[in-house]
């Protein structure tokens, strides 16, 4: 994997997926509370500075999602047929996180057969370690 | 009022490979000493430089190459291929507003037998990589394949429209004896078939990787009526980044479809005394085939979701609605980030083109889509 590389805007995420929690960055301004994402130091509806981070209910519908095929980097070059999407979340549909499908968890990223991917197919998060880091991965909300 | 205040009055490029010999350095002086030649002037006169980020010559190195005199304006554009028309923008700018009379812009590439800039993982791990590179998403391809599913799923396009694209582009390479693609027809079977790249996107939807250099000569109007070419005016320009834009994944924007090209087209627009309707050939940014489409709807050819269709028919061809990359386009005739775009542009205005449109008096050229972006409209 690319091991993703933080900044101080983004590294919450990160945390919050290493304790199996889908968090995004929220305005924290009483009058605000946008959702944003990705993260920033300041809100572009109000311009707050104050922001907290919002558990998401972890489940979404396939927005997009491609078929990467040769060539690729190693890692990925390793597990032909994987897939990668773009999931909108059901708590906030103009969030949309990228990622993978797969059949559990732990599974590889190639594990799910490519065609029973569809656009707008409900799906829930999972959370696995890949390299000492913690990402979320996505399953077929009908397995 | 930069509306037809400055001309291009110089075009120059080297040959296209996948492979050529000399530096990146050196295509770029070849390059720019032959537009200078072809308008007529002494590379000792030239006192304004633009280029756009990616590029490996600095104006430093260029300036002391070709012979330059005292240089007062020089500006690099970020962005990569979204860069591209943006240094006609500020060169025609420059020399409006008179920090420049003889402005250079260019582009020098050796993607064809250089590195690819996405095997470069430490260059693609800075922290906008955070939310894509760990799953996968690794290539230019895979970034636009996702925005050109959604695009196929919402308004019924198809990879046939994706194919009148690239054939568009590979008939003009195959009257053109500079394009890579010269003398290699393509067909439908080959396109139907050909490998996947990051489905839906296959081959024949992606450009060609090229060794090469082009560059341009941007004077006043004034002066431009006594250079050795016929002029080719900038008649409008304009940048475009979208609020809530991320480059390359626009995914993040309320609306992903609806990229750049749309900012861009609003002020390109305003600026000017025509409009789409108006335009007879166009040069539109290919890196990938889907971005033509959501190119056509964003500078207004056509409406929201109706790009595809308006491929049918034979629309892009020679004779047909809006003629297209009529030297073989990023798909056919070479990929250099978007530059050989704007000679053809020139090329068509003047009446040289290979496959030439008759009496071509109004060109749009645009930058690269899915990145903030750049267009100009040129005159005749």
């Amino acid at each position: 994997m690319l091991t993703p590389v933080t900044d101080e805007d983004g590294a919450p995420f990160w945390e919050y997926a290493a304790r199996g929690e889908l968090r995004v960055q929220a305005c924290a301004a009483p009058d605000c509370g946008e959702l944003r994402f990705p993260p920033r130091p300041c809100c572009p509806h109000c311009h707050s500075f104050d922001s907290e981070w919002r558990l998401m209910s972890g489940r979404g519908r396939i927005w997009s999602y491609v078929l990467p095929h040769p060539p690729l980097l190693p890692d990925y070059a390793a597990q032909p047929g994987y897939n990668a999407v773009l999931v909108e979340l059901a708590d906030a549909p103009r969030i949309r996180l990228a990622g993978n499908v797969v059949t559990t968890p732990d599974a590889p990223l190639n594990s799910l057969d490519a065609g029973r991917l569809r656009i707008g197919a409900p799906v829930k998060v999972a959370f696995t370690e890949v390299d000492g880091v913690t990402v979320p991965r996505w399953l077929l909300e009908r397995g | 009022m930069l509306k037809d205040a400055t001309a291009i009055v110089g075009i120059g490029q080297t040959a296209f490979a996948k492979h050529l010999p000399e530096s990146e350095k050196a295509l770029a002086c070849r390059a720019i000493l032959a537009a200078l030649d072809d308008a007529g002037i002494d590379p000792s006169e030239v006192d304004g430089f633009a280029s756009y980020t990616m590029e490996e010559t600095d104006e430093v190195e260029v300036a002391k190459a070709i012979g330059a005199g005292d240089v007062t304006f020089f500006s690099k554009v970020g962005y990569g291929g979204g860069g591209s028309c943006a240094t006609v923008g500020h060169l025609a700018a420059a020399v409006a507003t008179g920090q420049a009379s003889v402005g250079v812009a260019w582009r020098s590439r050796k993607r064809g037998s250089g590195p690819r800039p996405w095997k470069n993982t430490a260059a693609q791990l800075p922290t906008p990589g955070q939310w894509t590179r760990p799953f996968g998403l690794l290539r230019p391809a895979d970034e636009i394949g996702m925005l050109a599913r959604r695009y196929m799923h919402e308004y019924g396009a198809t990879r046939d429209h994706l194919f009148n694209v690239a054939l568009a582009c590979r008939n003009r390479a195959n009257q053109n004896p500079s394009a890579i693609m010269y003398e290699r027809p393509l067909t439908r079977e080959m396109y139907m078939t050909s490998r996947w790249i990051s489905e839906p996107l296959c081959l024949f939807d992606n450009c060609l990787e090229t060794d090469g250099a082009l560059a341009c000569v941007i004077v006043s109007a004034e002066r431009a009526r006594d250079c050795r070419q016929k002029p080719v005016y900038v008649h409008s320009a304009a940048q475009g980044l979208p609020a809530q834009h991320h480059g390359m994944v626009n995914y993040w924007n309320d609306d992903p479809l609806s990229g750049p090209a749309w900012t861009a087209a609003r002020h390109l627009w305003k600026q000017a005394d025509f409009g789409p309707e108006d335009v007879d050939v166009a040069q539109i940014y290919d890196a990938f085939t889907p971005l033509v489409p959501l190119s056509l709807e964003g500078y207004g050819f056509c409406g929201r979701g109706e790009g595809a269709a308006f491929t049918e028919g034979g629309a892009l061809e020679i004779g047909g609605r809006l003629p297209l990359n009529t030297g073989g386009g990023g798909l056919s005739e070479a990929y250099v980030h978007g530059f050989n775009l704007i000679n053809e542009g020139v090329k068509q205005l003047r009446g040289s083109s290979t496959a030439q449109v008759p009496d071509a008096a109004t060109c749009l050229v645009t930058a690269g889509e899915g990145v903030p972006t750049s267009a100009i409209l040129l005159r005749a």
